[in-house]
């Protein structure tokens, strides 16, 4: 990055962030294909070719064709999975959005899975309330959809209110508003009549959407890629994350955001409303998890299973992944979820190919989310390469950036106490975030 | 009453030492958000040993020669196994923590991304399902203790204090509360335990006076992966049958809760956990519970909806936050990597 005097917030996205990334999916790929390397070595069950098998197949399993006759795997271009990785990226677009809004804001969001479960649970109770015999289906949908999102958006506010008012740390209200979300799904849908009771072998799952006419449409994305079950909301999701970006970077509100992440308390000696702040970003960021709920579940060729107080959706926590290794830029967040799904395309060609199952895609996230925890030194050491010879470990320039990402995570921190202490240790910062304004004022 | 105190426990406990866990890394300056992962995976190390165990024949020739004492030392041998496990897990974190300097956050979350994600990975691969179940029998028939192995008869009547904490119990609590008073006792009356809070309210005056900042980070976070783990395999034998899912319910949160709710001290904690287990056991067997002896079940009587039950431990932990985050106090330098520099 250019070693000029630039305020964090000013900055464009980094193409040392981008390579970091890229190095990140590289070694997580290679992560997976040691592990699959490994287990089949001690696996009696698993030759060596199934092993190769499985490597190719996690790498390109997205284009992967099946077996021909002879049993080798066979690549080509497969619509059906492409339409399919769509499908399933919408979701994690919107949710990786989610915490992406979040952590700009200095809040770590966890609580995507409960406002993705608020957002399904009000849009699947319109889409299938609402009569279709006097409302039109298409008026439904868009009722079903703003209501998922308005849910989501409610129940996203609550951490933030906690947060901004008694200073209840947003990981841990999260982590409790996502059980108690957990629950009043089951209590809500267990007394409802929308469990679905035509199919008699389907316990536990709600009425799909097309019960009452209603699924989201399909904008012309069938006919690209036919046999799968990707639809409009692909669009949607993308269209979001577009906003949101424009919201961020090109808005005063944006801009305000973004300064109670880099600094609160600098932000609030600026003038801004830190506290108001904070609960629009929690409820912004819950309107996007809504928005995932809701478009997953309006699509009309999925199931919601309600009981749910034991577990919570994955789709949430992979909102994480997709946010931390697209560096919070909403915009990279369609690639990113984008590559997601892809990869969870591939764990199901790997389940279904071979002797492995699905989960060695996960771990692959996992190793790089890991990598992305200290993308700093990642991306130091490839600045550093660049410039050989100078010694560049200006840490504590560099701090806020890395703690641009996380500020203010830590769990309670006070108020009083962080004052004090961040008066001493982010002084730096605080002038950064001075200037920036003075900056923008001046750009205006 | 002695089956709510039994049950409390076994939901309190797990959750006691894995917030105890969380104490150890805090307080040491690292925040271990990994507490969820860590224990999926000490619970999966633990099923696998015992798994591994039944597949030699111990276990059967144990149960053969009615030898229930080296039943729980296979038992404690299993906790063993899981704590270094769980050690060695951690070390992912300190390291990215503590040399690479990494955020702790994200550090944190994707080892709970990737405990899950390995532990189904592995046990898709063993069991050809997901979850690894015992080989034989379940976690009952091989660990609880009852009362005729205390050389009770089978139809003595057992007074309170013999029926609570002597009948259908496990070891591994009674360990579990043993090694949490001894690591508290270490935390607070010891120079180790003096140097290791040091290094979270003030690394850099440690550093000054001659402690390794990053050594005593490294033990905090390893002390609490140790615990961890071993509170994980501890709530998969209690609660969960001695199974590995992939999955602990997100107890390692609730831990953290627990621990923020607590106030970093291992007293509070032990009392929050207590509180909580309370709650979860009322969820999780409302229906059954005859607190007065009476016959009548009286949570049933009031009629309420289950769910109703199984949110309202969320619901008070937030209640009881609300009135007490003003008060709690975070270790100061938790979070922020250690610079020499800074001094």
């Amino acid at each position: 990055m250019s070693n000029k005097v630039k305020s964090p917030l000013m900055k464009k996205t980094p193409t040392y962030s981008l390579r970091a990334s890229i190095i990140s999916i590289l070694i997580g790929l290679l992560t997976g294909a040691v592990v699959i390397l490994i287990v089949g070595a001690f696996n009696p069950l698993i030759s060596l070719k199934g092993a190769w098998d499985g490597i190719r197949l996690v790498l390109f399993g997205v284009l992967s064709t099946g077996r021909d006759a002879a049993g080798a795997l066979t690549f080509g271009f497969n619509p059906t999975n492409i339409g399919n990785m769509l499908f399933r990226a919408t979701p994690l677009i919107l949710t990786g959005v989610s915490v992406a809004v979040a952590f700009k804001t200095g809040l770590f969001n966890i609580g995507a899975p409960g406002q993705y479960l608020a957002g399904t649970t009000a849009s699947l109770f319109l889409a299938l309330s609402i009569p279709s015999s006097s409302v039109p289906a298409w008026l439904i949908w868009i009722i079903a959809f703003l209501g998922g999102v308005l849910a989501g958006a409610l129940w996203g506010a609550i951490p933030g209110l906690l947060k901004a008012t008694l200073n209840i740390n947003e990981v841990i209200a999260c982590i409790m508003t996502n059980w108690i979300a957990a629950s009043l799904v089951t209590w809500v849908f267990d007394i409802s009549n929308l469990k679905n009771m035509v199919e008699g072998n389907k316990t536990g799952y709600v009425y799909k959407t097309t019960y009452n006419g209603v699924a989201t449409s399909k904008m012309g994305l069938d006919k690209l890629f036919p046999g799968s079950q990707v639809n409009g909301g692909i669009i949607i999701a993308i269209l979001m994350a577009v906003l949101v970006y424009i919201m961020l970077e090109k808005t005063t509100f944006g801009y305000e955001l973004k300064a109670c992440g880099a600094n609160r308390h600098a932000a609030r000696y600026a003038g801004i409303h830190d506290k108001r702040n904070i609960v629009f970003s929690m409820a912004i960021a819950g309107a996007m998890a809504g928005a995932a709920g809701a478009l997953y579940y309006l699509s009309g060729n999925t199931e919601f299973f309600w009981t749910t107080y034991q577990s919570l959706p994955s789709e949430g926590f992979d909102g994480i992944a997709v946010a931390l290794l697209a560096v919070n830029n909403p915009i990279g967040v369609i690639f990113t979820g984008i590559f997601m799904s892809l990869l969870s395309i591939a764990g199901l060609q790997l389940t279904n190919l071979t002797a492995y199952n699905e989960y060695i895609t996960d771990v692959i996230i996992a190793v790089i989310v890991y990598l992305s925890a200290f993308s700093l030194v990642i991306k130091l050491w490839i600045s550093g390469r660049k410039k050989a010879g100078k010694s560049i470990l200006p840490w504590k320039k560099k701090q806020p950036e890395g703690a641009g990402l996380l500020p203010d995570a830590q769990p309670a921190e006070e108020a009083a106490a962080a004052a004090e202490d961040a008066g001493g240790a982010a002084e730096p910062e605080g002038e950064a975030a001075g200037t920036a304004e003075t900056g923008k004022e001046a750009e205006a | 009453m002695s089956f709510l105190i039994r049950q409390t426990l076994i939901y309190a406990i797990p959750l006691m030492v894995v917030a105890l866990a969380g104490i150890f890394a805090e307080r040491s300056g690292i925040i271990n958000l990994a507490l969820e992962g860590i224990m999926i995976f000490g619970a999966f190390i633990g099923v696998l040993f015992v798994r591994m165990m039944q597949a030699l024949g111990w276990f059967e020739a144990a149960k053969a020669a009615d030898n229930w004492v080296a039943l729980q030392g296979y038992l404690l041998l299993a906790m063993l196994v899981a704590a270094i496990l769980g050690a060695v897990f951690s070390l992912l974190l300190a390291f990215a923590a503590i040399n690479l300097r990494a955020d702790q956050t994200i550090g944190g979350t994707a080892l709970n991304m990737l405990a899950p994600a390995l532990v189904l990975f592995l046990v898709r691969l063993i069991a050809k399902q997901n979850q690894l179940l015992l080989l034989k029998g379940d976690s009952a028939s091989w660990f609880m203790i009852k009362k005729t192995m205390l050389g009770f008869d089978r139809t003595a009547e057992l007074n309170f204090f013999q029926e609570t904490f002597l009948n259908k119990v496990y070891l591994s609590n009674y360990v579990c509360v043993i090694v949490f008073i001894l690591l508290a006792v270490v935390l607070y009356k010891t120079k180790f335990g003096l140097r290791l809070r040091a290094c979270g309210e003030n690394p850099q005056a440690a550093d000054s006076l001659g402690i390794n900042v990053k050594k005593m980070r490294y033990a905090g976070t390893t002390i609490s992966g140790a615990l961890a783990g071993m509170g994980g395999f501890v709530y998969a034998v209690t609660t969960a049958n001695c199974s590995a899912n992939g999955d602990v319910a997100g107890f390692g949160f609730l831990a953290l809760a627990v621990m923020i709710f607590g106030n970093w001290k291992p007293l509070n904690v032990a009392g929050g956990a207590l509180l909580f287990g309370l709650f979860k056991c009322i969820a999780a067997c409302y229906s059954t519970l005859d607190i007065n002896g009476d016959g009548i079940y009286a949570l049933t009587e009031l009629g309420l909806n289950a769910n109703f039950y199984r949110l309202l431990p969320y619901v008070i932990t937030l209640v009881v936050l609300a009135f007490t985050s003003k008060s709690s106090r975070a270790p100061k330098a938790e979070g922020i990597p250690y610079d020499k520099g800074q001094r």
